[in-house]
């Protein structure tokens, strides 16, 4: 019997706004423990939460970027349930009207499209962090993060096997980023998901049972657990066993998945709607501004930069896997240098010579008109592609306009015809025994000779100038 | 001169004048306040230091001529549910015994930069559940007027204290009515705004969708004058209404000719031989006034009970789940794990009356019954306020008694609680629709005991019923 896997994920992540959803405390990363909390976010007797409406922009954008319908008006809802880090006992979420529903995002897995269906994006406030190995039998409470907002995205059950969703997990956090609603940092915990596995045989309409599987830190250990999942329930359907509904933890370390609660443990949300808070009533001009807002798209420039700039589809990925990337690279362009050239810099000796020196494309000292200026002196004859490493380094070590270092370092090439004969004269009558093996058929000479007029010309000579008198002048002797 | 008898706005006349300074005033209701609450026991909390640093501070204003507000340096009470900066606010629970706020709720603010001097905390029932201030950790009220008697509740210390002229105003909250029943019950004034008139930031809450702030005064004017103080829009509270306020002052003495009020049989039908008199009384006082009487019938008015009760509950149950040991309060010493520090603490911390309603409210919410009671129970919140609004378009005002009976007496009505529920039908439907409702004394019954007249009106309407109960305090009183 075969059974195809069924997959569906729900990924939280944390919206990049300045403040939190419910209160004014800095919504930011880090910082010391319980010193970004108010009242508010702390649930303390009084207080109210009031919705920071851009927590309610950045999920219609998110939501008009993965193609969904904006519910007009929705509610926020209380879900409750107790736990330490949770300090009003209840979570302010979003139950039965989402602010974004029915959409999708295209994906291409082994170079066949596909549609992963997203069900629903709704807005909530995140918990705070217990610390349970600081202190010996304790464990601590960092609010820091209670009121952090966050966009839940929960996607249709249509994948079918790990390699869907790795394709899923990273198309979406492109767009996360691209449309900058979130930073994606999964180190961070910014994004975090929880995976549905079930099977179901092949050919059978209903789906089986399904199990879900939380604590999922890392896209590489989603696809771990996923395909660790599959393995397990496939056994158990494979001995005549059934497969129990129930919340697993993954466990990382042990590359394994561990039993967290059953569905006869599973929580009474009693879910209500939140009486501290009105109505979410959105416009449709207020629709149209934001989606006025979103960029391209990460999936349709990589079609664009296949198709229009006639890239490999290697190149495309690379180059648009981030907005700060694909914006340079097009920056680069912008100043008139060819799609492969820069593509070539980019992904070549900017990005090896950016990580040997452990910086960033946000930290780059150069900009991309830098940059461009530097490969259109190759381009112009000024330098040759040796040469322009050179000037990289330099642009890496003192962010210097390549003009002046090519001059300080006296890069330039020699182009003139007349002189490059002049060496190449010299270089051929120190050398008569290769012009000999030349004229007895030994092509090979011809590259030494090169050799030794780079050498003389101390690197300057424009090489394929060289290379093409150098034939010449041999030729005539 | 008995200045502790005084109205609020008649010692800030006094005051202002110099014939008395703020200081000594407090200091005499200061006096007062703890020599009575031995036997009143209206006090959680006197804030002796604190209120007489205020005294003198708007005393040093006025000595520099600064012009000050209408109530500037007149001592006042604040409900012990509502968050007062550094100050014990325990809403009469063993859970927050020892929470001292590091706020103030908008309506503490706002009472502070009109100069007022906040005095103490009144007991209350505890987390503002109850109808007779029975339920508190400190101990119950009693009442000024018959200190075997209930003062009323949930915010019983509150109007104790001002009918025992151990303050000169107060402040209470009022869910399904808990500032006009025990207003009635003392003898004194008590409004409940429209849902949304108060900023219900700081207000430690009970049910969120009925919960307002209100004044319990001697007089409609001092209500007034302090409405005057405390409805403003708040930024903080998202239920908070972004409109203009008037000058509550500005309608007290209109006549009231071609007022149409509105009785509904349905709120008469329990009231006592003595509560229908006095009502009556004063209606007929307000018809010589020139208003227009009607019996009318709103029948939907008998399931407002116990939608009241359901949502209230259901609320309650969520709003209470933060009360649990981790981060502020009463936490169990002994226990073995997290979830039986749970149970030991909200245990041990909540009485018996907020253990039932927490119950209740669960109930109401769980998977399987929230259909038919939580959500039910908003379709008739629904349905209510419908019949209000078809009703107001015929009438200005609907009026009833306060309560069915007036104060009874302590232990007398702690074996059944659903019986106690019962007695608030005439004021939880204010809650239930949002309006505005006001208590004003009409009388006393034969047992000498106070009662109060209900009157309830259109949306934003305070100024109107400001304007009737002033009506009857000049004519009818006893």
């Amino acid at each position: 019997m075969r059974y195809e896997p069924v997959i569906g994920i729900e990924v939280h992540a944390e919206l990049s706004t300045e403040t939190k959803i419910y209160c004014g405390c800095k919504n930011k990363f880090g910082g010391e423990i319980n010193s970004h909390c108010c009242p508010v976010c702390t649930g303390m007797p009084g207080s109210l939460p009031v919705l920071n409406g851009k927590v309610v922009d950045y999920a219609i954008k998110a939501g008009l970027a993965m193609d969904c319908d904006i519910t007009r008006s929705s509610k926020q809802d209380r879900k409750n349930y107790f736990y330490p880090d949770l300090p009003k006992a209840y979570q302010i979420s979003q139950f039965d009207l989402p602010l974004c529903v029915n959409g999708g995002i295209d994906i291409v897995v082994d170079g066949q499209k596909k549609r992963i269906g997203v069900t629903r994006i709704h807005i909530e406030e995140d918990a705070g962090k217990s610390i349970h190995d600081a202190v010996e039998g304790k464990t601590l409470l960092d609010y820091n993060r209670c009121g952090v907002p966050l966009i839940e995205i929960v996607s249709e059950p249509d994948m079918r096997s790990s390699a869907d969703a790795r394709e899923y997990l990273d198309t979406l956090k492109a767009i996360l980023e691209y449309i900058g609603v979130s930073d994606c940092k999964m180190q961070e915990g910014s994004l975090r998901c929880d995976v549905n596995v079930s099977l179901r045989p092949e050919g059978q309409k209903e789906f089986g049972v399904r199990t879900e599987m939380k604590n999922v830190n890392t896209f590489s250990g989603a696809i771990k657990g996923i395909e660790y999942e599959i393995k397990r329930q496939t056994e158990i359907l494979e001995n005549g066993g059934i497969i129990e509904q129930e919340t697993r933890r993954w466990d990382d370390a042990s590359g394994t998945s561990l039993p967290l609660r059953s569905k006869e443990e599973a929580h009474d949300y009693r879910y209500f709607p939140e009486p501290d808070l009105m109505p979410i009533v959105i416009s449709e001009e207020h629709i149209k501004e934001i989606g006025d807002t979103i960029p391209e798209l990460p999936h349709v420039k990589k079609q664009r930069y296949i198709e229009s700039l006639g890239l490999p589809e290697y190149d495309a990925g690379q180059l648009t896997q981030t907005k700060i990337i694909a914006d340079f690279f097009e920056n680069v362009m912008s100043y008139g240098v060819e799609a492969k050239p820069a593509s070539n810099w980019i992904m070549g000796d900017v990005w090896g010579m950016m990580n040997e020196r452990y910086l960033t494309m946000e930290t780059l000292p150069f900009t991309a008109e830098m940059l461009a200026k530097m490969i259109k002196r190759i381009a112009d004859g000024t330098i040759s592609n040796t040469a322009a490493k050179q000037v990289l380094e330099a642009m890496f070590e003192n962010a210097k306009d390549p003009d002046l270092i090519i001059d300080e370092l006296g890069l330039k090439q020699v182009n003139d015809e007349g002189a490059i004969i002049a060496i190449i004269d010299e270089v051929l009558a120190a050398n008569p025994q290769s012009v000999e093996d030349f004229k007895n058929g030994k092509q090979q000479v011809v590259g030494f000779l090169v050799g030794q007029v780079m050498r003389a010309s101390k690197g300057k000579a424009n090489p394929q100038t060289v290379n093409q008198l150098i034939k010449d002048a041999l030729l005539k002797l | 001169m008995n200045y502790l008898a005084l109205s609020a706005w008649e010692i800030a006349e006094k005051i202002k004048n110099k014939e008395i300074s703020s200081v000594e005033v407090t200091k005499l209701s200061l006096e007062r306040a703890k020599s009575m609450n031995e036997t009143i026991n209206g006090y959680i909390t006197i804030c002796e230091d604190e209120a007489l640093k205020k005294a003198a501070e708007v005393d040093a204003k006025i000595a520099a001529g600064e012009k000050l507000s209408p109530l500037a340096g007149v001592p006042y009470a604040m409900k012990d549910n509502i968050c007062t900066k550094n100050i014990l606010t325990t809403c009469a629970s063993k859970m927050l015994y020892n929470f001292k706020p590091p706020y103030d709720a908008f309506v503490t603010k706002k009472l502070d930069q009109a100069d007022c001097v906040l005095i103490g905390k009144t007991n209350m029932d505890e987390f503002a559940m109850g109808a007779s201030n029975e339920t508190s950790y400190y101990g119950p009220v009693r009442n000024p007027r018959n200190t075997d008697c209930v003062p009323g509740g949930s915010s019983g210390g509150s109007a104790a204290v001002v009918a025992a002229d151990m303050a000169y105003f107060a402040i209470g909250s009022d869910t399904g009515g808990s500032v006009r029943q025990p207003a009635s019950f003392c003898g004194v004034t008590g409004l409940k705004p429209t849902y949304g008139m108060v900023s219900r930031f700081g207000l430690v809450a009970f049910a969120s969708s009925l919960d307002q702030i209100g004044p319990i005064t001697k007089d409609a004017k001092d209500a007034a004058l302090v409405m005057n103080i405390i409805s403003a829009h708040d930024s903080m509270d998202s239920t908070s209404l972004d409109i203009s306020r008037p000058d509550y002052t500005a309608k007290l003495n209109n006549d009231i000719k071609g007022l149409k009020i509105a009785l509904p049989k349905e709120y008469f039908a329990a009231a006592s031989a003595d509560v229908l008199e006095k009502t009556k009384e004063a209606l007929s006082y307000l018809e010589k006034n020139g208003a227009t009487v009607e019996e009318i019938s709103l029948p939907v008015a008998d399931y407002s009970l116990a939608a009241y009760y359901i949502i209230s509950s259901a609320e309650a149950s969520s709003n209470l789940a933060r009360y649990d040991g981790v981060k502020y309060g009463y936490r169990a010493e002994k226990f073995d794990d997290i979830t039986d520090m749970y149970r030991k603490t909200r245990g041990e911390g909540f009485g018996k009356e907020v253990k039932r309603r927490i119950m209740i409210g669960t109930y109401a919410l769980s998977s399987g019954y929230y259909d038919a009671y939580y959500k039910k129970a908003q379709q008739v919140r629904g349905l209510l306020k419908k019949n209000y609004d078809e009703v107001f378009e015929k009438f200005d005002v609907i009026a009833s008694p306060v309560y069915s009976t007036t104060a009874f007496k302590l232990g007398e009505k702690l074996s059944d609680p659903v019986e106690m529920y019962a007695n608030d039908l005439c004021t939880v439907s204010a809650n239930i629709a949002g309006i505005p409702a006001i208590s004003v004394p009409c009388g006393e019954g034969s047992d000498n005991m106070p009662i109060g007249l209900q009157l309830m009106g259109k949306p934003f309407s305070e100024d109107l019923l400001l304007n009737i109960a002033n009506i009857i305090e000049k004519g009818g009183r006893n």
